[in-house]
């Protein structure tokens, strides 16, 4: 059975979606990237800073690795800067993707939900194919569905801080309410364990970055993390066992030696 | 005078394609945009450049 996941009419086999952002080098980006087996990686725009051909050796590499690319507005703190960049970034990636983050708060990279669903409205309306990164707050994601968004990408816990799902009890609640919309679990995932846990709840997939850049050995990382998210769809499938409160033996009783009867 | 990624300038450029050959990126992949509104490739050559414009040329580069 092929398991894969369909964002936009676009059917991919790994639910592991991979930020490119602070690796080492550009040959372990690469590598980590395959070793992923991640079929979209997140790449942004920015003003060159070190001589017009930063951005060409790091489009290069992009494009050879023949994977798809999700642009982002990461760092757009008002719904204009991003549908600005959004803009931009598709006149140069040549996509309609774009991963919409509307940041609004400095230290928690929380997004600003009203500024997301405007520029989302604008965007889909533009048509783009919208990714919001959003909170885990039910009524910000069906006000981002109601605008025309087809995958919704609510946070773990806050951007790079690794601290896995923080509302586990938020995000099952999207996943009741959103049986058959794409949900990606985007931002604070630390662990391998995380992203296994984010897809035995039912989340389609996961978005990471720092989990594997930062990691000491980010090519091992990747993997882990692709087996990991491998794990825990399988798991989810086969369907979880109840949690008790009590011990039950899992050895029968039955025909136990030395008993009385 | 204009301003280019938030940095003063002077250009003999008539337009944002003429400033992206004067400055390097002719065959570069970069985004654009002139005071807010993006300018696509293709407009790039009609695009005029006015005093105090400010331009913005992006490449692309990593991201999460």
């Amino acid at each position: 059975m092929k398991d894969g996941v369909t964002f936009y009419g676009e059917t991919v086999s790994s639910r592991l979606l991979l930020g490119t952002a602070q690796y080492p080098s550009p040959a372990i980006l690469s590598d980590a990237i395959k070793a992923s087996r991640s079929e979209i990686v997140t790449v942004s725009l920015r003003r060159e800073s070190t001589g017009a051909k930063g951005g060409r050796a790091f489009w290069d590499l992009i494009k050879a690795l023949n994977v798809r690319v999700l642009p982002n507005t990461a760092g757009c703190h008002s719904a204009k800067e991003a549908i600005t960049t959004a803009e931009m970034a598709r006149d140069v990636f040549d996509t309609d993707w774009i991963k919409l983050e509307v940041i609004g708060h400095a230290d928690t990279l929380q997004p600003d939900v009203f500024g997301l669903v405007d520029a989302a409205r604008e965007l889909v309306a533009q048509g783009f194919k919208v990714f919001p990164y959003t909170t885990d707050d039910l009524v910000v994601g069906e006000k981002l569905l109601s605008v025309g968004c087809e995958v919704l990408m609510p946070w773990g816990a806050p951007i790079g801080s690794g601290k896995g799902l923080n509302n586990v009890f938020a995000l099952k609640t999207m996943r009741a309410h959103f049986p058959n919309v794409p949900l990606v679990v985007d931002a604070g995932i630390g662990l391998p364990s995380h992203a296994a846990a984010a897809l035995e709840l039912g989340y389609d997939a996961v978005l990471l970055n720092t989990a594997v850049a930062k990691a000491g050995d980010p090519v091992a990382m990747a993997k882990a993390f692709a087996l990991a998210v491998e794990a825990g769809r399988l798991s989810y499938h086969a369907g979880a066992m109840e949690a008790r409160d009590m011990a039950v033996p899992s050895t029968p009783v039955l025909g136990l030696a030395f008993s009385e009867s | 005078m204009i301003i280019v990624n938030g940095e003063t300038m002077e250009t003999k450029a008539q337009t944002v394609a003429e400033l992206l050959d004067e400055l390097g990126y002719e065959d570069m992949p970069v985004a654009t945009a002139r005071n807010m509104t993006v300018v696509r490739k293709r407009e790039r050559a009609e695009t005029k450049l006015n005093d105090g414009d400010r331009i913005e040329i992006l490449v692309p580069m990593q991201g999460g």
